[in-house]
Parts: structure tokens; C-alpha cells; sequence
């Protein structure tokens, strides 16, 4: 049953993308984006990773849509008719896709357990890690613990990327009192939903948050649900009530202090003797030193993806706003 | 049908990744550039999961009476990497932006020949 649900997916994931080809109205291709998106979390699900699932779900299909529509909005929605002849790029594409279709048959057969990627570090992380680190949630203990060094790495990543946005767009200066319409508050019944439904994701983002260690989720995923209910509220309310409610300059201190403690549980371990965010030694027993750092170094990644995403949309939400002034 | 199965995950991974390539060296227009860029990336994310996953295995979760897990080190590996995507993804349109704002246009062809507009 499993298999012919991986089928079906697939092969509509294949169809979604093939249609974005064609398409010349982008507002229909970044809509299609999103569909793309939930049938990729779908398919992750049905391949176990959960995780990997619920954020594909909250990145892939909710912030990434935003952002392109934001984009949308300042470049038009059509794309103009291409002169150029698609004879060559279909031609690269085939033979590189021929050659690739041989090169799988090379690969290991799809779901076998004795394939050489679940010999090496696998069984370790799966046998041991309930007992060394004493969360249900592998997924979790690989991410904060085993590979925390990595995490770090890609949270800095997130975060130069919000310096990225932020220099290229600069928020909207705080002068003008000619401000446009902004937000959608005539529309009664989105304003009564969205009030009821703010707080809801907000619980959820922090559920998600702390019960990450024991089920799917985690910092990351929080981080990005909870900027989601903000987005929300700039959404309908507009951006100058969203900057009364967290100032960007607030969300840029938050940004760093996320990085600078995760960081800093990594100093700390040290100053205890130990190696770079060795949590063993956070406290004496390293079970419960594990707890302690995984608990604080998703707290950081949390904050800081949250900041940072909200951030990369006030940015974009600023440019749409100044281009209704002009 | 055994064969189909065997190969069937890498086969799709590697449509959608000539379709996204297909994109970015085809289209015209820069947003569309990055969601075939996007799609190039899901196809990555698509061929490491399939990777990870054992048949008859569940989600790395650990639960009374299950004996095969699937393999967690490639959710941890994407995970990330989609979250990252994203990020790296906002910096790719915030360009196009300033792109539109500099040269007027977000068609490749329109600026080839206005580089000394600004």
C-alpha cells in the first residue's frame, strides 16, 4: 500500500513540476510552488521523515510563497513571451538527464535494509542514542547533539542571510503619516479569524518548540510556525501595527542573541573542561547535561529562525508598501 | 514490477531535477530562475530521504515494539538544509528586487544591454 501512495505522490509531484514550465502567469507558478510543496511534505511522511516533513510544510509551502508573491508584486505577474529558441537547453537537459537515469541503476535498490548507507553511522545513532543522549526523538538528538557543530553552522548560515535582505532592502523608514492603505482591515471576517487563530499558532509554535526532544519538531520548525503567526498578523493588520508590536530593531537583537547562545553553550562546555558544546559536562550526570544543552541550543535556533524570517518578510513587506506610495 | 519499485524514487528524482534545470537555463524571467532553482533543490532533498528509507521501517521515533527504524542522519542533514534553502532563497529575490528597481525589468533579455543605466 505504502508503495503505490510513494507512486502516486511522485508521479504527481513530476506533473506539478512539469506543468511550471509551461506557465507564463508567475502568480499561478508560485501557486503551484506551494502545491509542490505540500505533496513533497506528503511524500516525506510516507518516507518516514517526519520531520523533514513539517518543514518542508511550513517553509517550503508557507514562507517561500510569501516571499515570492511579495516578489510578485514589485516585478508583475506575467512573464513575457520568450523569443529565444528552447532547442539547445531541452537538448543539454535530455542527455545530462539520459546519463543521469544510467547512473541510478548504480545506486543501491530503493528501501533495503542492508544498503551501505545504513551500516555506518546509522546503527549507532539508532541503537545508542536513546541510551547517551535519552531522547525518543533521534532526529533530535543527531541535530543538537551529534551534529550540533553542523547546526551552528547552518543557523549562522540563516542569520547572514537575514544581513543579506536586510542591507539589499532596509526596512521602511518610520517618516511618512501619508500611509497607504495598509493590510486588510475592512475584511470583518478575516480580522475576527485571524484574532482567533494568532494565539492558537502561537501555542503551537511553542508546543512544538519543547516537545521537539519527544516527538517531530524542534527549533527549527517553531521558529518558522511562530514567525508564520506574525506574518499573519502584518498580513491583516498591516506593517505599522506589526512594527508596534516587534520593532525590527528588536527582531535584529534576537536574531544574534539566538546565535550568540548557542554559541555560548559551546563556551560554556568548554570553560567546563569539556570539548566544544560537549554537553556531557553542563551538569553532572550527562544524561541530564545532554537535556540542558539540547533544551537551551534549540531555545537559540528558535529565535534566531524566528527573527530571521520575520525579518526577511518585514524587508519585503517594506519594498511592497513604499511601491504603493509612488 | 520489483525493478520498477527498486528504481522508481530516482527516476522521479532525476525528472524533477532536468525539469528545474530545465528552468533556470530556459526561462526568461528571474523569479521564475528561482522556483526552477527551488525545484532543482527539492529534488536533492527528494533523492537523500528515499536514501534514508527502509522498507517496513518507521519514522525515527522511538516506540514500544518496533525493531527498524529508517535511517535518521538524512532528515537531519535536510532539515536543515530546507530552512537554509529558504533563507539563501529570500536573499535570491531581495536581488531581484533590486534588479527591478535599477534596470526597470526582471527579463533576462531586456537588460543584457543596459549596464551603464545606474
Amino acid at each position: 500500500m505504502a508503495e503505490f501512495i510513494n507512486l502516486a505522490l511522485l508521479a504527481m509531484l513530476a506533473l506539478t513540476a512539469l506543468r511550471v514550465i509551461f506557465l507564463k502567469d508567475l502568480f499561478a507558478v508560485v501557486m503551484l510552488f506551494g502545491i509542490y510543496s505540500f505533496l513533497s511534505a506528503l511524500i516525506f511522511v510516507n518516507l518516514d521523515a517526519v520531520d523533514v516533513a513539517f518543514t518542508e510544510a511550513s517553509v517550503g509551502a508557507g514562507i517561500s510563497t510569501v516571499l515570492m508573491l511579495g516578489t510578485l508584486a514589485l516585478t508583475g505577474r506575467t512573464e513575457k513571451e520568450n523569443k529565444h529558441s528552447s532547442v539547445l537547453p531541452l537538448l543539454v537537459v535530455t542527455v545530462t538527464g539520459a546519463a543521469l537515469i544510467y547512473a541510478t541503476l548504480d545506486m543501491p535498490p530503493f528501501g533495503h535494509p542492508d544498503n551501505p548507507i545504513h551500516q555506518h553511522v546509522a546503527p549507532r545513532y539508532i541503537e545508542e542514542s536513546p541510551k547517551e543522549v535519552g531522547l525518543p526523538n533521534m532526529v533530535t538528538s543527531v541535530l543538537a547533539s551529534y551534529r550540533g557543530f553542523d547546526t551552528l553552522g547552518e543557523t549562522v548560515v540563516v542569520f547572514s542571510a537575514a544581513i543579506g535582505v536586510i542591507s539589499l532592502l532596509g526596512f521602511r523608514r518610520r517618516e511618512e503619516n501619508d500611509t497607504p492603505k495598509s493590510g486588510l482591515k475592512e475584511h470583518h471576517v478575516l480580522r475576527v479569524v485571524a484574532k482567533i487563530i494568532i494565539p492558537l499558532i502561537i501555542l503551537f509554535a511553542l508546543y512544538v518548540q519543547f516537545h521537539g526532544d519527544f516527538g517531530p519538531g524542534g527549533g527549527f520548525q517553531a521558529g518558522v510556525i511562530a514567525a508564520a503567526a506574525f506574518i499573519l498578523y502584518a498580513l491583516v493588520f498591516g506593517l505599522p501595527l506589526a512594527f508596534a508590536v516587534i520593532s525590527p530593531k528588536f527582531l535584529q537583537v534576537m536574531a544574534s542573541f539566538g546565535v550568540l547562545l548557542y554559541a555560548g553553550v559551546g563556551l560554556y562546555s568548554m570553560s567546563q573542561g569539556g570539548q566544544f558544546l560537549d554537553y556531557n559536562k553542563l551538569a553532572a550526570d550527562p544524561v541530564a547535561g545532554q537535556h540542558y544543552g539540547i533544551l537551551i541550543i534549540e531555545l537559540g535556533v528558535g529565535i534566531t529562525v524566528f527573527a530571521v524570517m520575520l525579518s526577511i518578510f518585514y524587508a519585503f513587506d517594506s519594498q511592497v508598501e513604499r511601491s504603493n506610495v509612488q | 514490477m520489483n525493478f520498477i519499485n527498486d528504481y522508481y524514487n530516482y527516476w522521479i528524482v532525476v525528472f524533477l531535477m532536468m525539469t528545474g534545470f530545465y528552468i533556470v537555463i530556459s526561462a526568461n524571467n528571474l523569479v521564475k530562475k528561482i522556483v526552477g532553482l527551488n525545484i532543482f533543490q527539492t529534488s536533492v532533498f527528494m533523492l537523500y530521504i528515499s536514501m534514508g528509507k527502509i522498507s517496513g521501517g518507521t519514522a525515527p521515533i522511538v516506540a514500544e515494539g518496533v525493531t527498524q527504524y529508517s535511517n535518521p542522519l538524512p532528515h537531519v542533514l535536510i532539515l536543515t538544509a530546507i530552512v537554509v534553502g529558504v533563507a539563501t532563497t529570500a536573499v535570491g529575490l531581495s536581488l531581484i528586487v533590486r534588479i527591478k528597481r535599477a534596470y526597470g525589468t526582471v527579463e533576462e533579455n531586456e537588460f543584457e544591454n543596459k549596464d551603464d543605466a545606474i
